[in-house]
C-alpha cells in the first residue's frame, strides 16, 4: 500500500515527439486515480512510465517513498492489467495467475492460498484448469485482474480494461471494478478514455490533452465546474453546447453577460441546462429551430440549430415530449450555469 | 453456386488422376524394380509389375552394399544420413530461434549488421562457394567428421527469417506481463515465447529434416572415407561407378530406402509441412 | 527495422545469443566466400608454386571462354525448361484440386510427397525411366519411330534432366498456388459470374491476375532451384554430358575447382554465381514486399 507522487515528468521519444510533457500528481494511498482523455493524449504513456515500460526523460516518479524512475517494472511493486488481457495462452488460469508469484520464489502453498483466494474473489473459480482460449471475453478479463490481485502489489495499474468487452459486460465490470478497490483499498490508477467510465470510478479524475494535464479535480467537480474549454467538451455527454458572447449581445440579453470576466468570448451550456421552461432565477432566453429529435429512452436530446450559431445546440429533456421536427422551440439557461470562457487562452474566466 | 458442369468434373478428376501417374511413376517403377532378381535387368525391359525377390534384395542391400564401386553397407550409410540430417536440423532450429530472440525483444549496439551477416548467408547456398568453404573444412580437420558435414550447413537465415516474422506477431503485452510479473529475458523465452513457438518448430522440423537428408553437393566434397557416406550421395556411386550397367535390382532397393524416411515425414506430417513452406516464403 | 516496443535491457545477452549463428556465419560464409573473392583475381602456376595477381584476367578468360558461354546458355535453357513445365503442371494440377471438394486432400497428399526426394534421387529414377536398353520410355518411344538416347543425343540429355528437376518441383509449386487459389475471395468469383464470365475467362481475367504475386515469386524460386539445387540431378546422370550438353553452370564450377583443380577460374565462376544469386535475392524480397500490398 503505498502513495504515487509524480514530479515534472516529462517523455521525449527520439525523433523529438513529446509525449507527455510536465506532470505533477500526488496520489494518496488507496486513491483510485483515473487518467483520461482523447487516443493520444498521452495516458497510456503516462501509465507505462509509471509501470515501468517505458522510460522516464526527465522528472521523478515515487511509489511510497521510493524513487523509482530506474528500476524495473518487476522490482517497482506493481501490478498490471492490460487492455487486451495479455494471458498466456498455453497456461492454465492457474499457472496464468501463479506466474508472477512464482518467480518471486513464493512457497508453493502461499501461492495455492493467494491464487484461491483471488479466483474466489472474481468468482472465476471453476476455470482455474482451464486454458485462456476456453473462456469467453469477460472471464478472461477476471483472470487478467485475479493475476494483479494475486501479487498483492502496492499500486493496481489498468490500461482500457474494458474497451474490449460489449457495453452490458462494460457496466457489469465497472461496478466490480469499483467495488473490489474499495474493498482492497490499493491505490489504483486506471486509464481510459470513455468519459462516463472515468466519471464513475474515479476518486478524482485527470483529464490529460496532447501530453499535458488539462484539470485534476473529483468527478463532479471537473463536471460543475471545467477549467478548460477542452475538459468543458471531453467531460459530459451530450457535450456542452458552447455560445460566442456575440450572439448573445445580438439578441439583446446583455445583462445577464455584465457578470462575466474580462476576456470573456465564449459560454458554455451544458444539455441539461437548457430547459424549456422559463425558469424563476436570471437566465437568458434563445429560440432555435428543431432540427432532429433523438428519444433515448428516458430521455431525448433535441438538436436546435440558433441563428448565429454554427453548430447545432444539443439540449436534454426528460421523456419523450410531443414535438415536431421543424417547429420553432424557445429555451431558458439560468446564467449561474453558464460557463464562461476565453477563447484565445481557452481557460475560464471565473 | 449454380453450374452446370456435366463433362467438367470428370475431365478433372481425368486430368488429375493423369497427373498423380505422372508424380507416382518413379518411385512405383523403383519399387517394382527392387523386388526383381538381377537378371531381369539385362534383357527386355524393365519390369511394370512387382517380382518375387523384395526380401532378399533389401536384405542384399542393407548388409553387403556394392562392394565393387565401393560403397558401404546400406545400413551405415542410412544411420550416417539420419545422423547428420538430425543434427543438421536440431544445430539450425537451436540457432537461429536463439538468434531471432535476440534481434527481436533486445535493442543493443549492430543489431542491425548483425542481421545483415545472417540475411547475406540467403545469398550465399553452398554451390556457389564450395571450394574455399572446403578449404576451410579442410584447414579446420572437419574433413569425413560429422561436425564437418553438419555445422558449414546449420547457419543459414531462411528459420531465423521465419521465427523472427512470428516473434513480431505477438502481442507486446505478453513479454510486457512477463516483465511485470518478473520474469528475465531467458525466463520469458523458457516459459512463454518457447510454448508459443511449438507449431513453427514443428513445421520448420520437417522442411529441415528432408533438407539435411537430402544433402547431396556438401558430403559428396568432404567424405573420402566410406564409413562417413551418407545414403543419397552414397547411390551415385552405385548408378555411375563401374564399367559395367549397374545392379538396377539393388540399386532401386537402395533408392527406395533411401527416398522413404523424407517421404514419411512428409506424409505423416504434411499440414505442418505445408504451413511451414508457406509461411517460411513470405 | 523494427523491434518489439517493449524490449529487454542486458548488455551481453542478445551478444551471448546470437554469438553461434554470427560466428558460423563468418567461419564458413563470410570467410569463404571472401576467399573465393580473393582467389578470383589470383591465378596459380601449373605446380602450385606461385601465384599471381591478375585482376579481372580470370573473368575475362571466361567470358572469352566458348564453352563458359555454352555452359551459360545450358543454364538458361535448363533452367527456364524446368520452370515453365514445372510451374504450368502444378498450376494445372492446383486448379483443378482447388474445384474439389471431398477427394482434395486425397489428391494433395499424392502431389506433395516427392518434395522429400532429393534431386540426385529423382535424376537416377529418371535415367532409369529413359534408360535406351531397359528403360520404359524409350520403348515406347521406339514405337512411334523415336531412337531415345541421352548418351549421345544431347537434346535427349536436356530433356532429361528437366524432366527430373520439373518433376521433383512440381510439388513445391503446386503447395504454392493451392493456397494462393485458395485465399482468392470468393465473392469476386461469384461476382465474375453475376456478370457473365464463363468459367475459362473467370480464370483467366480475375484468378490467375490475382496470382500474379506468387506466380513471379514461384517465377525467382525456381529459377534459383533450376541454377542451384539441380547438382545432384546432373551429377549423379549425365555428368556433364554428352559433350557439355548438360554442363550447367553450379556443375562446371564444380569440374573446374575439384577435378580440374583450376582454382582460379572457379573462383571467379563462383563469384559471378553469387553476383547472380544476389540479384536475384533482391528481386525476390522486393517482390514479396510488395506482395503483401496487392
Amino acid at each position: 500500500m503505498a502513495g504515487i507522487k509524480i514530479e515534472n515528468l516529462c517523455k521525449i521519444y527520439p525523433g523529438g515527439v513529446q509525449a507527455v510533457t510536465d506532470i505533477n500528481l500526488d496520489i494518496a494511498d488507496g486513491e483510485f486515480i483515473v487518467l483520461v482523455g482523447p487516443s493520444g493524449c498521452g495516458k497510456s504513456t503516462l501509465l507505462r512510465m509509471v509501470a515501468g515500460l517505458e522510460t522516464i526523460t526527465s522528472g521523478t516518479l515515487k511509489i511510497g517513498d521510493k524513487v523509482v524512475n530506474d528500476l524495473e517494472p518487476a522490482d517497482r511493486d506493481i501490478a498490471m492489467v492490460f487492455q487486451n488481457y495479455a494471458l498466456y495462452p498455453h497456461m492454465t488460469v492457474y499457472n496464468n495467475l501463479a506466474y508472477g508469484l512464482k518467480n518471486r520464489g513464493f512457497a508453493k502453498a502461499d501461492i495455492d492460498t493467494r491464487v484461491r483466494q483471488a479466483a474466489k474473489m472474481l468468482e472465476i473459480e471453476q476455470f482455474l484448469d482451464r486454458k485462456p482460449r476456453a473462456l469467453s471475453g469477460g472471464q478472461r478479463q477476471r483472470v487478467a485482474m485475479g493475476r494483479a490481485l494475486v501479487r498483492e502489489p502496492a499500486a493496481f495499474l489498468l490500461d482500457e480494461p474494458l474497451s474490449n468487452l460489449d457495453a452490458k459486460l462494460r457496466v457489469q465490470m465497472r461496478v466490480e471494478i469499483k467495488h473490489l478497490q474499495r474493498r482492497l483499498a490499493t491505490t489504483s490508477l486506471y486509464v481510459t478514455h470513455d468519459q462516463l467510465e472515468a466519471m464513475t470510478l474515479g476518486d478524482r479524475l485527470v483529464v490529460l490533452n496532447g501530453g499535458r494535464i488539462e484539470q485534476v479535480g473529483s468527478p463532479m467537480d471537473v463536471y460543475r465546474r471545467p477549467e478548460t474549454l477542452f475538459v468543458a467538451s471531453f467531460i459530459g455527454s451530450p457535450a456542452m453546447n458552447m455560445a460566442s458572447i456575440d450572439l448573445l449581445r445580438d439578441r439583446g440579453q446583455v445583462e445577464a453577460l455584465d457578470r462575466f470576466g474580462k476576456g470573456t468570448g465564449l459560454l458554455g451550456m451544458r444539455p441539461d441546462d437548457m430547459h424549456l421552461m422559463r425558469p424563476d432565477a436570471p437566465h437568458i432566453s434563445l429560440s432555435g429551430r428543431l432540427e432532429l429529435f433523438e428519444p433515448a429512452g428516458a430521455e431525448s436530446h433535441l438538436y436546435l440549430s440558433v441563428e448565429g450559431a454554427a453548430e447545432p445546440y444539443v439540449m436534454r429533456v426528460n421523456g419523450q415530449p410531443g414535438l415536431q421536427e421543424g417547429q420553432s422551440i424557445d429555451f431558458y439557461v439560468p446564467t449561474g450555469s453558464l460557463h464562461p470562457f476565453d477563447p484565445t487562452t481557452g481557460k475560464r474566466t471565473d | 453456386m449454380v453450374e452446370s458442369r456435366r463433362w467438367g468434373s470428370l475431365f478433372s478428376h481425368l486430368i488429375l488422376i493423369l497427373g498423380v501417374a505422372i508424380v507416382v511413376f518413379p518411385i512405383y517403377v523403383a519399387i517394382i524394380a527392387s523386388t526383381h532378381p538381377p537378371g531381369t535387368f539385362l534383357r527386355g525391359v524393365m519390369p511394370l509389375l512387382p517380382g518375387p525377390n523384395a526380401i532378399e534384395n533389401y536384405r542384399t542391400a542393407l548388409t553387403e552394399g556394392r562392394s565393387q564401386a565401393g560403397a558401404p553397407p546400406i545400413s551405415l550409410m542410412l544411420t550416417n544420413s539420419l545422423i547428420m540430417a538430425l543434427a543438421i536440423t536440431i544445430g539450425k532450429l537451436s540457432i537461429s530461434i536463439l538468434s531471432a530472440f535476440a534481434i527481436v525483444y533486445f535493442r543493443f549496439p549492430f543489431r542491425i549488421f548483425f542481421f545483415w551477416i545472417i540475411f547475406l548467408t540467403l545469398m550465399l547456398p553452398v554451390e556457389v562457394r564450395i571450394v574455399p568453404t572446403f578449404q576451410v573444412v579442410a584447414d579446420l580437420g572437419m574433413l569425413n567428421s560429422f561436425a564437418g558435414l553438419s555445422i558449414p550447413l546449420i547457419a543459414s537465415a531462411t528459420a531465423t527469417f521465419l521465427f523472427r516474422q512470428f516473434f513480431m506477431t505477438i502481442p507486446e503485452e505478453m513479454m510486457e506481463a512477463a516483465r511485470v510479473d518478473g520474469a528475465g529475458p531467458m525466463k520469458f523465452f523458457k516459459d512463454i515465447l518457447l510454448p508459443l513457438s511449438v507449431t513453427n518448430i514443428a513445421a520448420l522440423f520437417v522442411i529441415m529434416f528432408i533438407y539435411g537428408w537430402n544433402q547431396y553437393l556438401w558430403p559428396l566434397l568432404i567424405t573420402t572415407d566410406p564409413d562417413y557416406y551418407t545414403i543419397v550421395m552414397g547411390i551415385q556411386r552405385m548408378v555411375t561407378g563401374g564399367d559395367s550397367e549397374p545392379l538396377w535390382h539393388l540399386v532401386m532397393a537402395t533408392v527406395v530406402l533411401a527416398a522413404l524416411p523424407p517421404v514419411l515425414v512428409i506424409l505423416f506430417m504434411q499440414r505442418l509441412f505445408v504451413k511451414g513452406l508457406t509461411e517460411t516464403e513470405k | 527495422m523494427q523491434t518489439k516496443r517493449s524490449t529487454f535491457q542486458n548488455s551481453w545477452l542478445p551478444y551471448a545469443l546470437l554469438a553461434p549463428q554470427v560466428i558460423i556465419t563468418l567461419i564458413f560464409f563470410i570467410w569463404p566466400a571472401s576467399q573465393a573473392l580473393y582467389q578470383s583475381v589470383l591465378r596459380q602456376d601449373a605446380f602450385g608454386l606461385r601465384t599471381t595477381f591478375v585482376g579481372f584476367e580470370n573473368f575475362k578468360r571466361l567470358f572469352a571462354d566458348p564453352l563458359y558461354l555454352s555452359s551459360m546458355q545450358v543454364t538458361l535453357v535448363f533452367a527456364v525448361g524446368t520452370t515453365l513445365l514445372s510451374m504450368g503442371l502444378a498450376l494445372l494440377f492446383a486448379v483443378k484440386v482447388n474445384d474439389m471438394l471431398r477427394s482434395r486432400n486425397a489428391y494433395s497428399t499424392m502431389l506433395v510427397w516427392p518434395y522429400a526426394v532429393a534431386p540426385a534421387i529423382a535424376g537416377v529414377l529418371w535415367w532409369f525411366i529413359f534408360n535406351p536398353s531397359i528403360g520404359i520410355l524409350p520403348y515406347i518411344l521406339d514405337m512411334v519411330g523415336y531412337d531415345w538416347n541421352h548418351r549421345s543425343s544431347s537434346t535427349d540429355a536436356m530433356i532429361l534432366v528437366i524432366v527430373a528437376a520439373a518433376w521433383k518441383q512440381i510439388s513445391y509449386n503446386f503447395i504454392f498456388f493451392l493456397a494462393g487459389l485458395q485465399s482468392v475471395p470468393h465473392s469476386l468469383i461469384e461476382a465474375a459470374a453475376i456478370d457473365g464470365a464463363s468459367r475459362t475467362k473467370r480464370f483467366w481475367t480475375i484468378v490467375f491476375p490475382l496470382l500474379s504475386p506468387i506466380t513471379f515469386f514461384l517465377m525467382v524460386v525456381n529459377i534459383v532451384y533450376a541454377m542451384f539445387d539441380t547438382f545432384g540431378i546432373i551429377h549423379a546422370t549425365t555428368e556433364g554430358g554428352p559433350a557439355q550438353a548438360t554442363n550447367i553452370l553450379v556443375y562446371k564450377v564444380y569440374r573446374d575447382g575439384f577435378v580440374g583443380l583450376n582454382l582460379g577460374s572457379s573462383a571467379a565462376q563462383s563469384v559471378i554465381l553469387m553476383g547472380i544469386v544476389i540479384v536475384l535475392t533482391v528481386i525476390q524480397f522486393r517482390y514479396i514486399e510488395r506482395r503483401v500490398n496487392y
